[in-house]
């Protein structure tokens, strides 16, 4: 039998299963369905392809929902049983492969058992793995790790100079009291910090936000071949269809083969010009170069924010801190352009840990309904890794406040976990005891 | 005369820690608080022993170690350096260090090496 020679084959042989299960006779149920035994027993034999009518009245015959027979629902089901099949699980049993649509159409649902298990098994596999990637990569988390790290060497070399090293001058003695006492406070900060993020890992259920999940989807395989069934969540389903959709719509308002010619002229590398040269807007452009990465737009990334300042699109670009959904730096050009609608922002700015980025940023507005329905602007901020000096007007940015450690920065919204250099300004500052 | 050690951390209390424990030893410590004009550091003061801390901001420990190892001058490439690190880090800073301390480290130890790199 080819179960993927067609979708009538499978068809035709649950059909047949099914009538064997009730004991009914071939004759009968063709009778009742209004075909005749001759023409039932081809069906059965998958040499007949069978209509969407005959296959309701004769699952209603056969006492099963109609989609229980259908073609479509048949495939998917094999081929889901096949990848519960070859999945490895650590045992060296191996499926009757040659056998699972016989299986299916015997033992509907021991099979849909199966792929049930299947299925959420791999749910948990990619939330463990999810859960991996972000316990090793999450910035935030390496950050505040690091900050215990460094509290703690600090606090351990400097108790055991007290206790160990035999006899200190005052100065020095009160010196190391005082380090001792603000890698204390630091460390409890940091400690509490890190048990408040760890308890939003339970408290939202899941690995990662649907934002972040589908951001790791857009740079897998999955992502780039299209795959939204890859994605764990519905909601991490819906975005990425609503992504996609706005992909596709994207590249058929600017296809590539255009865009690529455009970008063979010398001044190609001015979006502004891009824009103009081909007629398109400026939004449309940088999202288009974002996406295709061209020569000159190599490791490109992308952010994308509504009127609220609400991130609700973030691709990173190559060495750029992407902070956890939700938060993000007030001193992205992406919310200046929100200030200054229709209006092209560039300028350089610098991470805290000295990478230098060419930012791009354009709003735009826009009232779907009509005069009397809301205006609503968006903000697109095209981000390039940059070499060589940062230049004197680069503007300092950071991740997000919390893991960011420009302590004196106008824009601080909330103290940051570096709390040795952002709250308590910076340590080792006071004049050193010259006596040892 | 030849400076002994310079170490490059920008943790404050962490280098002054250090910087205590290594000056009772008689050796003449100097401080570099970045990443960025560390290696250029190296060069300026010409240590017999730079201890060098991989996470810096700016410029990392890894980096500065790959320029070191890189410099023209054969007895700079050569300056021996002590790495410190995190304990998942150490791999990653081994390869071109001569000796990896990974944080926290006990005052004694990081004593025992130093003596035993500059002897």
């Amino acid at each position: 039998m080819n179960e993927r020679g067609g979708p009538h084959v499978l068809t035709g042989t649950r059909i047949r299963e099914r009538r064997l299960a009730l004991s009914r006779r071939q004759a009968d149920v063709a009778r009742s369905v209004g075909i005749s035994p001759a023409y039932l027993n081809l069906i059965e034999h998958n040499r007949r392809p069978v209509g969407q009518d005959l296959i309701t009245r004769l699952a209603e015959e056969l006492d099963v929902p109609p989609d229980e027979l259908s073609e479509g629902r048949e495939e998917v089901r094999i081929a889901a049983l096949r990848e519960a099949a070859v999945h490895p699980v650590g045992s060296n049993a191996a499926a009757e492969l040659e056998q699972v649509s016989e299986f299916l159409a015997r033992f509907p649902g021991w099979a849909a058992l199966l792929i049930a298990h299947a299925r959420r098994g791999g749910g948990l596999e990619r939330q463990l793995v999810d859960l991996s990637d972000r316990m090793t990569q999450d910035p935030y988390l390496l950050t505040t790790l690091h900050e215990v790290l460094s509290a703690v060497t600090s606090v351990r070399s400097t108790a055991a100079i007290l206790v160990e090293e035999g006899e200190i001058s005052a100065d020095w003695r009160q010196r190391f009291h005082a380090n001792l006492h603000q890698d204390s406070r630091r460390l409890s900060l940091t400690a509490q910090a890190l048990v408040t993020y760890l308890d939003s890992f339970e408290a939202e259920g899941t690995a990662a936000t649907p934002q972040e999940e589908v951001e790791a989807w857009l740079t897998s395989d999955e992502g780039r071949a299209g795959d939204v069934g890859a994605l764990a969540s519905d909601v991490a389903r819906a975005m990425a269809t609503d992504l996609q959709r706005g992909l596709t719509d994207d590249r058929s308002a600017l296809p590539d083969d255009v865009l690529g010619d455009a970008l063979l002229h010398p001044q190609a590398g001015d979006p502004v010009q891009l824009a103009a040269r081909l007629g398109r807007p400026l939004d449309l452009v940088l999202r288009r170069l974002a996406d295709l990465r061209p020569a000159g737009f190599e490791g490109a990334g992308l952010l994308i924010c509504d009127g609220s300042g609400v991130l609700t699109l973030r691709r990173a670009a190559a060495g750029f801190p992407l902070p956890r959904p939700g938060d993000s730096c007030a001193l992205w050009p992406l919310y200046h352009a929100l200030a200054v609608p229709q209006v092209a922002l560039e300028r350089m700015v610098v991470t805290p840990e000295g990478r230098l980025f060419r930012t791009l940023s354009f709003a735009t507005r826009s009232q779907p309904d009509g005069l009397a329905g809301p205006l609503l602007t968006r903000a697109v901020m095209l981000l390039l890794p940059a070499e060589g000096p940062v230049p004197p007007d680069a503007l300092p940015i950071g991740p997000a406040c919390r893991i960011c450690p420009r302590a004196a920065c106008p824009a601080r919204r909330e103290p940051s976990i570096l709390v040795s250099q952002a709250a308590e300004g910076p340590r080792g500052q006071n004049p050193r005891p010259t006596a040892l | 005369m030849q400076l002994d050690i310079l170490m490059i951390e920008d943790e404050p209390n962490i280098a002054e820690a250090v910087r205590f424990i290594l000056s009772r030893e008689g050796w003449q410590v100097d401080l570099h608080p970045d990443g960025a004009g560390g290696i250029e550091a190296i060069q300026k003061r010409r240590p017999r022993l730079v201890i060098l801390d991989l996470m810096l901001p700016n410029r990392s420990g890894a980096e500065i170690l790959c320029d070191l190892r890189a410099a023209n001058d054969a007895d700079l490439a050569a300056t021996p350096v002590l790495m410190l690190t995190a304990r998942g880090e150490a791999a990653q800073a081994g390869a071109q260090a001569d000796a990896v301390l990974t944080k926290p480290f006990d005052n004694e130890d990081l004593r025992a090496m130093v003596r035993r790199m500059l002897a």
